[in-house]
């Protein structure tokens, strides 16, 4: 099967389990609550204003149809109306998800940077003091829940050693500049505003550390050890033989090779950095969708929170995709069209 | 008996109690020369020890419910209260041995709830493997996996009464698709062996081939996935006591307490750091186990990394 082929399939397939998803969501938001109107109305309106909402929500008919209503409400962008906000929920996830997404990225960048780093480092200096430190950190930093190291961030920074903003996006005498893309860090970037630029990535890096600590170390640790098994392989032995330069062989043949299961299960790290942002968030007052939706969830705010694990489910499908992509370009096996 | 000067000529053929003894003997010479390992199973079983007999090795087992006392509340960790008072006098040592409680009866009954229900799914749509049943079993899977679990655990528990149960429901739900796709791996390669053709030919039962032929040659990864799923479950069911969905005060948790305790930062410091490293110590005390019973059980494989 060639790659293209492969993505396509993966795309199709990809279909069937977000309309799943759907189906779960629906069950979640609309049939688990009981009466969404009622809790939509709270328990002293009275009981003709439930009746009306009832059918304003296709509440009335059988469940498939409601169901169908849903789905055909999402695929147009209706997601409808937020409890918490008052607003359309397809304009408030407008508004809170680039907020979000900024933080992933940057969280995913240290990821793989500090990753490839420490495991790399670890894998060359294996079994030395170098390898044991990053090894305890590993074991130390998977323990340490996103939400915990969070709280521990806020009280260090925030309280005991204030040298970098803990809360929010932006300092408040910042102008924040106009929305372009959404991404504080880009636009201040195109429209030149280099203070709001860096006073924006200072405002990212603690939320960022602390979704990124975990996937971090486990990845740095797979690297290590794919590393540590590639470097007794004969091919290496044969470039070492051929008098190839030792940072060509490290780089090239070495640390390529030694990326693909860490790419692999990227994936799932990406996982729980996205289901991390809900706590981190909350707790750096980041305004971003997660945080949004943890509002929503307390509040018991259905269509806010259908809306919200949909965006995630998306966005989750779309990188496992992405990761297959990259692993697929450092694999010759698959992107040569061998087995996949 | 020395293992070496046993012969084919040795007719002593040890008595299944020596054989269990030797094969205990072993596993625990291949356990414990990971040291961290061992670290490990202390804590866990300290954590353990704790939790079971927490109304008589607490300090003040009072202070585990709605306790007020304010003549001793915000106290600095002191000879009496070794990790501090709460803002209303609770001890908060007391409080962490209590909510140790909560954290493993939830991991322990989440994994017996999902880990049948995954291991059975898997096993069935990997022997049916291209048949109707794979496919509708393992594309459910996929749906359950297409969602980091922990936001839709936080969806369920938040739409259900906040509870212990509720959690545990929310949990267990977003758990079983794990074992359902680590199992359906193993068992899709298993039924080529030629022990289960052989089971097939003589007529064996389907109810046999799984659970008789298949299923024996799985457990090993499977109780590896399980030690290793304890910290998970617990570090899952901390995050949603932080937003507080789990346990209700004033039964304590550990999410809750590091909860409560930020609202007092800096001046409690200790209300939030000691929660906060009883959650570290427990998940890294059940990770470091699960390790040493993943490397114990792994067979010739060296330099995990």
């Amino acid at each position: 099967m060639n790659l293209r082929a492969y993505i396509l399939k993966r795309l199709f397939l990809s279909i069937f389990v977000l309309i799943g998803l759907s189906i779960v969501i629906f069950i979640i938001a609309r049939v688990v609550p009981g009466d969404p109107a009622r809790m939509a109305l709270g328990p002293r309106a009275p009981q003709y204003a439930v009746d009306q909402l009832r059918q304003e929500m296709n509440l009335d008919q059988p469940l498939p149809t409601q169901y169908y209503y849903w789905v055909k409400g999402v695929l147009v962008g209706d997601l409808g109306k937020s409890l918490t906000t008052k607003r359309a929920v397809a304009d408030d996830v407008k508004e809170f998800l680039p907020a979000t997404l900024e933080l992933a990225f940057i969280a995913a960048i240290f990821v793989v940077i500090f990753s490839i780093i420490l495991g790399t480092l670890a894998a060359k200096y294996r079994n030395k003091w170098v390898d044991t430190v990053i090894r305890v950190m590993a074991y130390t930093g998977v323990a340490v829940p996103a939400f915990v190291l969070a709280v521990l961030f806020l009280l260090l920074f925030g309280y005991i050693w204030p040298v970098i903003p803990v809360l929010g996006r932006l300092s408040p005498e910042i102008m924040p500049p106009p929305t372009i893309t959404g991404l504080i860090t880009v636009d201040s970037l195109i429209t030149g505003d280099l203070s709001a630029f860096w006073d924006a990535l200072k405002h990212l890096i603690l939320p960022a550390l602390a979704l990124a600590m975990g996937p971090l170390f486990q990845e740095a640790r797979i690297v290590r050890s794919a590393m540590t098994d590639n470097m007794s392989k004969d091919y290496l032995a044969a470039a070492v033989g051929y008098g190839i330069p030792s940072s060509v062989i490290m780089r090239k043949y070495l640390l390529k090779p030694s990326l693909i299961p860490a790419v692999s299960v990227m994936g799932l790290d990406i996982a729980s950095l996205m289901g991390n942002a809900f706590l981190v968030e909350v707790i750096f007052n980041w305004p971003g969708i997660s945080r949004y939706g943890m509002e929503a969830m307390l509040r018991k705010d259905l269509n806010a929170i259908s809306a919200v694990i949909i965006v995630f489910g998306v966005i989750f499908v779309l990188v496992n995709i992405i990761v297959d992509l990259i692993v697929a370009y450092l694999d010759p096996r698959i992107r040569l069209g061998g087995k996949v | 008996m020395d293992i070496n000067t046993q012969t084919a000529f040795d007719v002593n053929i040890p008595s299944a109690s020596t054989r269990y003894k030797e094969a205990l003997r072993k596993n625990w010479y291949k356990f414990s020369r990971n040291k961290l390992s061992v670290v490990g199973l202390v804590i866990v079983l300290a954590v353990i020890v704790v939790a079971v007999f927490a109304p008589y090795v607490a300090p003040y087992p009072k202070h585990a419910g709605s306790f007020v006392d304010y003549q001793h509340a915000n106290l600095a960790p002191s000879l009496t209260y070794l990790l501090g008072t709460d803002n209303i006098g609770r001890d908060i040592l007391s409080r962490i041995f209590f909510a140790f409680r909560g954290a493993l009866y939830m991991a322990v009954l989440v994994l017996v709830i999902s880990l049948p229900v995954g291991v059975i799914l898997g096993l069935l749509a990997g022997y049916f493997k291209g048949t109707w049943i794979d496919t509708i079993i393992m594309r459910t899977t996929d749906i359950f996996l297409a969602v980091p679990p922990l936001i839709l655990a936080l969806a369920i528990s938040a739409v259900l009464k906040p509870n212990l149960t509720n959690a545990m429901i929310a949990v267990t739900v977003m758990w079983w698709p794990w074992y359902t796709r680590l199992v359906y791996g193993m068992a899709t390669s298993l039924r080529n062996e030629y022990f289960v053709t052989a089971a097939e030919l003589i007529g064996a039962s389907k109810f046999h081939i799984l659970f008789r032929e298949i299923l024996p040659n799985c457990l090993s990864p499977i109780f590896t996935k399980m030690a290793l799923d304890v910290g998970w479950v617990i570090l899952l069911g901390a995050a949603l006591s932080f937003v507080g969905l789990g346990e209700q005060p004033p039964t304590p948790a550990l999410g809750q307490m590091v909860s409560d305790g930020s609202r007092y930062m800096p001046d409690l410091w200790w209300m939030t750091i000691f929660p906060s490293l009883a959650i570290i110590i427990i998940i890294l005390g059940f990770n470091l186990l699960g390790d040493g019973i993943r490397d114990m059980l792994a067979k010739g494989e060296h330099d995990r990394g």
